[in-house]
């Protein structure tokens, strides 16, 4: 049974199995790679979108459940805050394996669509639901820190 | 300060590789041929529309473009980028230019030097190992490139200069980029020797060139094995046995090959696999196997009871590793003395990016897309599955999504599975692609192992040790694999490393080895045997100070008087921490450890807050690091804060345990690893060096467990001797 929504910006109707993780059938319905599986529980983040601006795990969603939805993968990014943080993660030279990135991108870029100031502990919580095994935490929040600084300008 | 020049003497067989790429695009490719088996003819043109077989580190493009070949794995250690620096600071090339793509599994061209034949990436050996040859490969390319303006020009070659991709003449006002000299190049001989730069004329090396896969992997557009497709290509899901060492008895297929999209279901050594149109279906499919496991052989005790037999094998004689002196009477005569025992768990790698690999096979090639980290042995593993020839199979490396040594493994076990699944699908072409789950994952074994160590010292009246008896019990890594050699009168070194070369002046050393066997496969994680060794070793010297009454650093550096560089970390990290700064506020405490692994030195000091329910938290380390000439002192301050963030997951939350020989844990729900809330602040100092570069990969993960723990113990007056140590003071 198809299933339509808004994919970065555009209808998008992907048949596949409704019960098929969002996360899949991104990847392998509409052939968008951007966003990655770590875990399959929502325990890492690695594939993070954007429901209608919220940071989401893809992976234990339905796809039904986007029917009508509005989805933004890394792919479809485009707001100023988004790019402010993808400009930053280059500048502080952020990524080491790459693997969770995208996910940590757009949980950063969701916190900074909702608070243009966040504090340590503001990251701390719209952070700690992506896991990196690199550990580039330390620069994460300096480039959060470094893309609102951006903004304010 | 004068240099002497350095005169690059690699082996002597050369050869130049002279290519014109496809369409307008002219190639010069510099290359190496290690063989002793005579000078070699290649290929001096490859047809126009042919994919350019990439077999040196260098191509240079009429259109100036520098692609540097990496014969090493990017997992995110940044060794694209330290490699590409190598090159391209020999070469004086324009960094905006210089792209990176991975060398394919030619052991001959491609070997890492320290591992001898083999292409590997591994023991933070990228750079060391490729220092010479790059700048030599390097420099040439640039002689070559001076050469063609010299002649072209008609001027002599020491008119000439260079920078940023371009030949400059002075006195005749004239100046060329290297892709308009290329052609001319392809004509010239390669020299025999070249004059490698000065190092105080580094441009690249030393400053801070941004990480070549830095926009990608943040645009999301870097691929990586789970990224990749082919037309036509299915992807597997494999059921492995739930106990180590088990087997299928007897299995039934018909609910997982209903499941729509499942295409066949196979079996394989290593379990039952469901071949599928996409993930989704594969994992309903497995879901749905019913299958009888034969676990008459399998590995069934518990690791709460092999632990009680490593304490029970520690007061039992066992191999020395090293002696020096009698440490036994040293300690038995001495005025004061302490003991301690740690416990260290097993631990899973648990890469970000679950294993996976993909993998045509046909009659008589096999072709492997993976983040492929031992190329030479997972070809010859594929091979041998596949019936074929290892020249027959070709592997394509990407980017890996972390490995920490996960897929640096002697079985090659999931490339090994990913083409026994196609052998048994039929090998007829279809490309398939094996993908692990998270669970899979950590279920699936090649553990760090699990260790017992037991220590006792012995202190004179003056506080100095004069005795120090060290013994390690648990499972060898390279027993039973292709490095079995390197067993020494039965001690695995990888066992031992980090404690038998203790680096303190102590008169009379014993370490001792107790090598255990289980039916749990292990393999090295990211600093291999000083993932427990620095611990112990570090821990109880903090313990053995505090005996002496004396503060950690004062008692280590009086230790390391004949250890220089280890010495120099260790004074900077205390300077830059302000060790003598005077004590921190109740419940909190700074606590310092040192460790030398792999070449590299790496001093710590970890500062905590211990609150009253026990929970820990590392407000602040500071790193020093000697890793000698520092290529990109940003990437090795990177790889200090996450070889700590690593090392600091793992020794406040990370265990693998088995019930009746069953893993306890799964996903990332109960096997922990750091987070964002839990990263302390890092701040890491490099010491200037100009001696050879070495790897910054693992060394930083070595000391932040005992850092810690000694800090710990500065807040709260309690020891850590077991991790992970999750809360203190709670049992």
């Amino acid at each position: 049974m198809p299933t339509t929504f808004r994919l970065n910006g555009q209808t998008a109707t992907l048949d596949a199995d409704p019960s098929m993780p969002l996360l899949w059938a991104l990847r392998e319905v509409a052939g968008l790679h951007g966003t990655k599986f770590g875990c399959g529980m929502a325990m890492c983040g690695a594939c993070t979108v954007h429901l209608d601006g919220q940071a989401v795990r893809s992976c234990v969603m339905p796809l039904s459940a986007v029917e009508g939805r509005d989805i933004t993968t890394i792919e479809g990014l485009h707001s100023k805050q988004a790019k402010a943080v993808q400009a930053a993660w280059v500048e502080l030279q952020v990524p080491q394996c790459g693997y969770c990135q995208s996910g940590q991108v757009m949980s950063a870029t969701a916190l900074l669509e909702k608070n243009a100031a966040p504090t340590d502990a503001d990251i701390d919580s719209a952070m700690s639901g992506n896991i990196c095994r690199c550990a580039t935490y330390q620069r994460i929040r300096a480039a959060i820190h470094s893309a609102a600084q951006s903004l304010k300008v | 300060m004068t240099h002497k020049p350095v005169r690059s003497s690699l082996p002597t067989r050369r050869d130049f590789l002279k290519t014109a790429g496809t369409a307008s695009v002219v190639a010069l490719t510099i290359g190496f041929e290690w063989a002793a088996t005579g000078r070699r003819a290649v290929a001096a043109v490859t047809p126009p529309g042919a994919t350019f077989t990439p077999n040196a580190f260098l191509r240079i493009g009429s259109d100036n473009r520098v692609t540097v070949i990496a014969k090493h794995l990017e997992m995110g250690q940044g060794t694209y980028t330290g490699i590409a620096t190598i090159v391209a600071e020999e070469l004086d090339a324009d960094w905006t230019t210089v792209s990176v793509e991975s060398a394919p599994a030619d052991a001959k061209r491609y070997a890492n030097l320290v591992f001898g034949t083999l292409q590997g990436t591994g023991g933070s050996s990228a750079m060391a190992n490729s220092w010479a040859q790059l700048r030599d490969a390097g420099a040439k390319a640039r002689a070559m490139l001076l050469s063609a303006a010299a002649k072209d020009w008609h001027v002599p070659v020491a008119e000439l200069t260079t920078d940023k991709g371009m030949v400059y003449h002075a006195a005749g006002k004239r100046q060329a980029t290297y892709g308009s000299l290329v052609k001319t190049a392809l004509s010239l001989p390669v020299p025999d020797n070249v004059v490698l730069k000065d190092p105080k004329n580094f441009k690249l090396i030393g400053a801070r060139p941004p990480r070549v896969d830095a926009a990608a992997k943040t645009d999301g557009s870097a691929q990586f094995t789970l990224d990749f497709v082919l037309p036509g290509m299915l992807v597997a899901l494999l059921k492995r046995p739930p106990l180590f060492g088990a087997t299928v008895k007897s299995f039934d297929a018909t609910a997982a090959a209903a499941v729509p999209g499942v295409v066949k279901v196979v079996q394989v050594p290593g379990g039952i696999a469901v071949v599928a149109k996409g993930f989704w279906a594969a994992k309903l499919g497995r879901d749905a196997l019913k299958i009888e496991w034969d676990d008459s052989k399998a590995e069934k005790r518990s690791s709460s009871a092999l632990m009680a037999e490593y304490r029970r094998l520690a007061d039992q004689p066992a191999l020395s590793a090293r002696k020096v002196g009698d440490a036994h009477k040293a300690i038995g005569d001495a005025t004061r003395r302490v003991s301690a025992s740690y416990e260290f768990p097993y631990l899973a790698h648990a890469p970000m990016e679950p294993l996976d690999a993909v993998v045509k096979l046909d009659a008589s090639s096999c072709e492997i897309w993976a983040g492929d980290q031992f190329q030479t042995i997972d070809q010859a593993n594929a091979a041998h599955t596949a019936g074929l020839d290892p020249k027959q199979v070709s592997i394509h490396t990407l980017y890996a999504g972390g490995s920490f040594g996960r897929r640096a493994n002697t079985i090659s076990d999931y490339i090994v599975e990913a083409v026994s699944i196609a052998k048994a699908f039929g090998a007829d072409g279809t490309p398939i692609k094996l993908q692990w789950t998270r669970e899979d994952d950590i279920h699936g074994g090649l553990y760090r192992p699990m260790y017992f160590h037991k220590l006792e010292a012995g202190l004179n009246a003056q506080g100095e040790l004069t005795g120090w008896h060290h013994v390690i019990v648990g499972q060898s890594i390279i027993a039973d694999t292709i490095f079995a050699a390197g067993i020494k009168d039965g001690i695995d070194s990888t066992s031992v490393e980090g404690a038998a070369n203790i680096a303190y002046a102590i008169p009379n050393i014993a370490v001792d080895l107790s090598t255990t066997k289980t039916g749990v496969p292990v393999l090295w994680w990211r600093v291999v045997g000083s993932s427990h060794t620095t611990f112990a070793v570090e821990a109880f010297i903090d313990e053995a100070a505090h005996v002496a009454g004396v503060d950690g650093f004062t008692f280590r550096r009086k230790l390391l008087e004949h250890e220089p560089r280890m010495k120099a970390v260790l004074e900077l990290a205390a300077e830059k921490a302000g060790w003598n700064a005077g004590p921190l506020p109740p419940g909190r405490g700074r606590g310092i450890a040192v460790a030398e692994a792999f070449k590299t030195f790496v001093a710590q000091v970890a500062e905590v807050t211990v609150d009253r329910d026990g929970n820990v938290k590392v407000d602040r380390v500071v790193c020093a690091v000697d890793c000698g000439t520092p290529i990109n002192p940003d990437i090795i301050t990177a790889q200090m804060e996450g070889g700590i963030g690593f090392g600091l997951g793992a020794v406040m939350h990370s265990a693998i345990t088995l019930k009746d020989g069953r893993v306890e844990q799964g996903n990332f729900n109960n096997y922990r690893v750091l987070r964002m809330n839990e990263m302390p602040k890092i701040e890491v100092h490099i010491v200037p060096s100009t001696a050879p570069p070495t790897g910054v990969g693992e060394p930083g993960v070595a000391p932040i467990g005992p850092a810690v723990a000694n800090a710990i113990f500065a807040a709260t007056g309690k020891r850590v001797h077991a991790l992970p140590f999750g809360k203190v003071g709670v049992a």
